[in-house]
């Protein structure tokens, strides 16, 4: 299968395996995301969608298989090091700094993009001066695409809980990733909120050119925005395909419906 | 102007003016010698307060080993004044030197420390550095250092023994201590203490500052977006060894006379517990309560020192209590944040650290 | 070599002592997930206990033992209630440094109510003799008064004394008792359930307040029965006497993997041994250095001590 390179995808697993003691969490997941594509990881309560995302993002290391970012092998690296290749997450439940400010955390996902050092910071050296102006002007930019603009000064987690989650998106957003992973993105919201939420996904897809991997249970949501579907049960891909097929797929109704 | 450059100007020149007026005060003897001498040890404590609360306050982990990078300290630079006390000559740069060089071995412990011990969180990493502090006090308490025409001795708890009797002078004596010529006054204590606030301001309200933060509150979040979780863990412990390491110096100079008993669990607890009483993460707290703390009960309870630590210990729980407990909470949503007890709120508060901080799931 | 097999008595004296603190401290870490640093100064409070109680003339050593244990657990559940419950969901830093002004609170009390002069404590086995082992041919033989012996002749192969012998076997009973209460009654059984996940315990109708008051109530009694017998055998009471046994004995459990009951016994027994022999042999003026240097090395290589299981924090 020789592919240009245009058509590498911007994700791809290889029969992704990880065991916990006996326990097989995931076993042999085989998945592609195409650029630009919004790829969603379903599966009931357990499937292991979030295992995957944390064999991504090398919070834990796969016992078996690999992991491809633009065809570079990332398998089993540090989350430092994979964050820095090019993938950004979320988490289900939400991570942000709660103590800092709405500014503060855009600015420590920009950690990597502010170049000074640790000595030319306490001297303040023309490099500090010149790099937190920039940065602190591409923070803001990135928080008034979400509308946070107001609330730079405010803590993290005096933000009302819809404000927190497009937070951590915009933090996750600020480390420049090729590859974005959301956890659970609309847990936890009503039905007004979702919708906002899919409009906040649509649009960051559009103005970032962002390729985006979401774990959800929220069916309408993932109806209403992914292109492709992979399910997930007991650690075992049920289904994978186009949205409209796999929701139809008489196995996934099941597992959904009889678990 | 941004609300933290305008805190940390506030707060600075604040405290560089109460050290300017205090040292002029004393050199123009308008204060007596009880409160004079009161000065350069409080001037001390607040440096140790400050760069502790760099490691509890901003990284987030508790440090109780702080007394022994201060230990480090006083001993290297007072054993490099006593043996080139009469070789380098300008007092000043003698003693500088020495100072630096504290601040250097208490740095480079440090690091030596925090690389193996930083991979624990929590209570473990309080649990070691409570025992790295107690083997730097009884390594400080058994070493013996004696020099004659033929050069240094060491001995390890025993005196050494192949020394020239008539010239001998006895640097460091094991329990007994050891007596570094007397250099520090109330002037360098100021500037040193102005030197230490601006590079920890600084330190903090930087890129480096942010990530320390960014760890304590969440260190997974900071994994995720590409902060190198141990780096930032290990420069901000080492930043704070350093500087402990400089009072050390200071303080080993302001003493006729200084034991390595000195350097107990109980120094780093009170230290511990003026960062706490002024806030975790706030500097300008952590001055504030080492102040009112250290000085007050000097001036005022003199003599009922046992009452004092009783004193610091209620106010440890109660403020703990008092920030945490939930029946406060709403007592103080209740009272209205208005009141002005209310008030010190703002510089008794943020401990809202992570709460996985403890590891377990 | 006798004075070797001498000094390992000694040390597994001391350490059963430590191991039984070392309980107290794995068990409310298991359960409450927390330090209590305070846990040390309750022995201390105990011993205090026992010492009034039996310097009044009427009071007799059962009496004392159980005023102490009765004054420890009362006090050990009243500061969690008053310190430790209110905080139960604030940050490990809050709870750590409660813990740590705890600990400062009873040892000023103690300071200004008894004072720093140090008292002697009369010890619980005063007047029993001590024991003599001979070896004479096939097996060791036990006498308290080798005199009145057929083998008055030969020198006795090693001394134990009483506080030795009670501190051995009164720690060998409370730990089967203990181990035995946790794995057989119901109390114990939701001991174990609220240190697994506190959170599905509480669903299951298990009383979980109850059942960290139950574990402070039984971590402070043994720390009072450790007390007694510890200020039997060093007989000098200050109201910083529990401090440092009570930071050894947490030393032992995390040596022994903290939160695991036997990990807190080998742990402690370990810890005695090792202290008795480095004073022994190496110096006795560093033998809380070597104490804590063992420590450092064993967390560093294996950072959940002997017998711990490892906890990975669910992303």
């Amino acid at each position: 299968m020789s592919e240009n390179a245009n058509n590498t995808p911007v994700l791809e697993l290889l029969e992704l395996s990880i065991q916990f003691g006996g326990l097989h969490a995931v076993e042999g997941l085989n998945l592609k995301i195409k650029q630009g594509c919004l790829y969603g990881l379903i599966g009931p309560n357990g499937a292991g969608k979030t295992t995957v995302f944390n064999m991504i993002t090398g919070v834990y290391k796969p016992t078996a298989g690999s992991v491809l970012l633009n065809g570079k092998n990332i398998t089993g690296k540090s989350p430092v090091e994979i964050n820095k290749a090019g993938i950004a997450r979320t988490f289900q439940n939400i991570r942000l700094f709660k103590a800092m400010s709405v500014l503060d955390n855009v600015k420590a996902g920009l950690h990597n993009e502010t170049k000074y050092t640790a000595i030319e910071g306490v001297l303040r050296l023309p490099r500090y001066f010149k790099e937190e102006k920039r940065v602190n002007e591409k923070a803001r930019e990135l928080l008034g695409v979400f509308g946070l603009e107001d609330d730079i000064n405010s803590t993290a987690e005096n933000l009302p809980y819809g404000k927190q989650r497009k937070l951590e998106i915009a933090r996750a957003l600020a480390t420049d990733p090729k590859l974005l992973l959301l956890d659970e993105p609309a847990a936890g919201m009503n039905p007004n909120e979702t919708a906002e939420l899919m409009e906040t996904i649509r649009f960051v897809r559009e103005r970032f050119n962002m390729t985006i991997l979401l774990i959800e249970h929220d069916m309408k949501l993932v109806s209403g925005i992914c292109e492709e579907l992979t399910v997930l049960n007991f650690g075992q891909e049920l289904a994978q395909g186009e949205t409209s097929a796999v929701l139809k797929d008489p196995k996934v109704i099941t597992a959904y419906l009889g678990e | 102007m941004r609300k933290q450059t305008k805190n940390n100007l506030i707060t600075f020149s604040g405290t560089a003016v109460l050290c300017l007026l205090m040292a002029g005060l004393s050199t123009a003897g308008v204060l007596d010698n009880k409160t004079t001498g009161l000065l350069v040890p409080m001037g001390i404590y607040i440096i140790l307060a400050i760069s502790l609360n760099l490691t509890v306050g901003i990284l987030g982990e508790l440090s109780l080993g702080h007394a022994g990078f201060m230990c480090i300290g006083a001993y290297v630079s007072g054993a490099f004044s006593l043996i080139f006390q009469n070789t380098i000559s300008p007092v000043w740069l003698r003693f500088a030197l020495a100072v630096i060089l504290g601040g250097i071995m208490a740095a480079v412990f440090g690091v030596l420390i925090g690389i193996p011990v930083l991979r624990l969180r929590g209570d473990y990493l309080a649990i070691v550095t409570l025992g790295f502090g107690e083997i730097m006090k009884s390594i400080a308490n058994n070493v013996y250092l004696t020099m004659d025409k033929n050069g240094l001795h060491f001995g390890f708890t025993v005196p050494p023994t192949n020394v020239d009797e008539a010239t001998k002078q006895e640097l460091l004596k094991g329990p007994i201590g050891m007596a570094a010529p007397q250099d520090t006054n109330v002037w360098i204590v100021a500037v040193v203490l102005l030197i230490c606030l601006a590079v920890l301001m600084l330190f903090i309200d930087s890129r480096s500052g942010r990530a320390c933060m960014a760890v304590r509150d969440n260190y997974i979040a900071a994994q995720s977006v590409g902060i190198n979780v141990t780096k930032y863990r290990l420069m901000a412990f080492t930043l704070s060894a350093a500087i402990a390491g400089v009072a050390g110096g200071l303080y080993s100079h302001s003493l006729s006379l200084l034991a390595a008993k000195k350097f107990d669990y109980n120094l780093s607890i009170l230290i511990l517990v003026f960062v706490v009483l002024g806030g975790l993460g706030s500097l300008r707290g952590s001055i504030i309560a080492t102040i009112i703390l250290y000085a007050l009960p000097e001036l005022f309870l003199r003599g009922a020192g046992n009452l004092r630590m009783l004193l610091y210990a209620i106010v440890l729980v109660f403020m703990m209590l008092w920030t945490n407990a939930p029946f406060f909470i709403t007592l103080r949503e209740k009272i209205g944040a208005s009141k002005p007890v209310m008030k010190l709120k703002s510089v008794f508060r943020r401990d809202k650290s992570d709460k996985s901080t403890g590891g377990a799931a | 070599m006798l004075s070797f097999i001498s000094y390992l008595t000694s040390g597994l004296s001391l350490g059963s002592i430590y191991a039984l603190i070392a309980l107290g401290y794995t068990m409310v870490y298991g359960i409450a997930k927390m330090l209590n640093f305070a846990h040390g100064d309750i022995i201390m409070v105990g011993g205090y206990a026992a010492f009034i109680a039996m310097s009044t003339s009427w009071c007799p050593v059962w009496l004392a033992l159980i005023i102490s244990v009765t004054v420890c657990t009362v006090l050990g559940v009243v500061i969690e209630k008053v310190a430790y419950r209110p905080l139960r969901s604030a940050p490990p830093l809050a709870v750590l440094i409660t813990a740590i002004g705890v600990s400062y609170l009873l040892q000023n009390i103690a300071l200004l109510t008894q004072t720093a002069t140090p008292k002697t404590f009369k010890s619980v086995a005063a007047g029993a003799p001590p024991f003599m082992i001979v070896y004479e041919g096939k097996a060791p033989l036990f006498f308290t008064k080798l005199s009145d012996s057929p083998y008055k002749d030969l020198t006795p192969a090693l001394t134990v004394s009483m506080e030795t012998f009670l501190s051995i076997t009164v720690s060998i009973v409370i730990m089967v008792g203990l181990t035995l209460f946790i794995n057989k009654t119901k109390a114990g059984k939701a001991m174990l359930a609220c240190a697994e996940d506190r959170g599905a315990a509480q669903l299951m109708g298990i009383n979980v307040n109850g059942t960290i008051s139950l574990t402070f109530a039984i971590g402070s009694a043994l720390a009072a029965v450790a007390a007694v017998l510890m200020c039997s055998a060093y007989p000098q009471l200050t109201p910083y006497t529990g401090s440092m046994p009570g930071i050894r004995a947490f030393v032992a459990a995390v040596f022994g993997g903290i939160g695991s009951i036997p990990g807190a016994m080998i742990g402690g027994i370990l810890l005695g041994i090792i202290e008795l022999l480095s004073k022994a042999y190496i110096s006795s003026q560093i033998s809380d250095a070597i104490l804590f240097l063992v420590l450092i090395v064993v967390l560093i290589i294996r950072p959940t001590g002997i017998m711990g299981k490892k906890i990975n924090e669910k992303v």
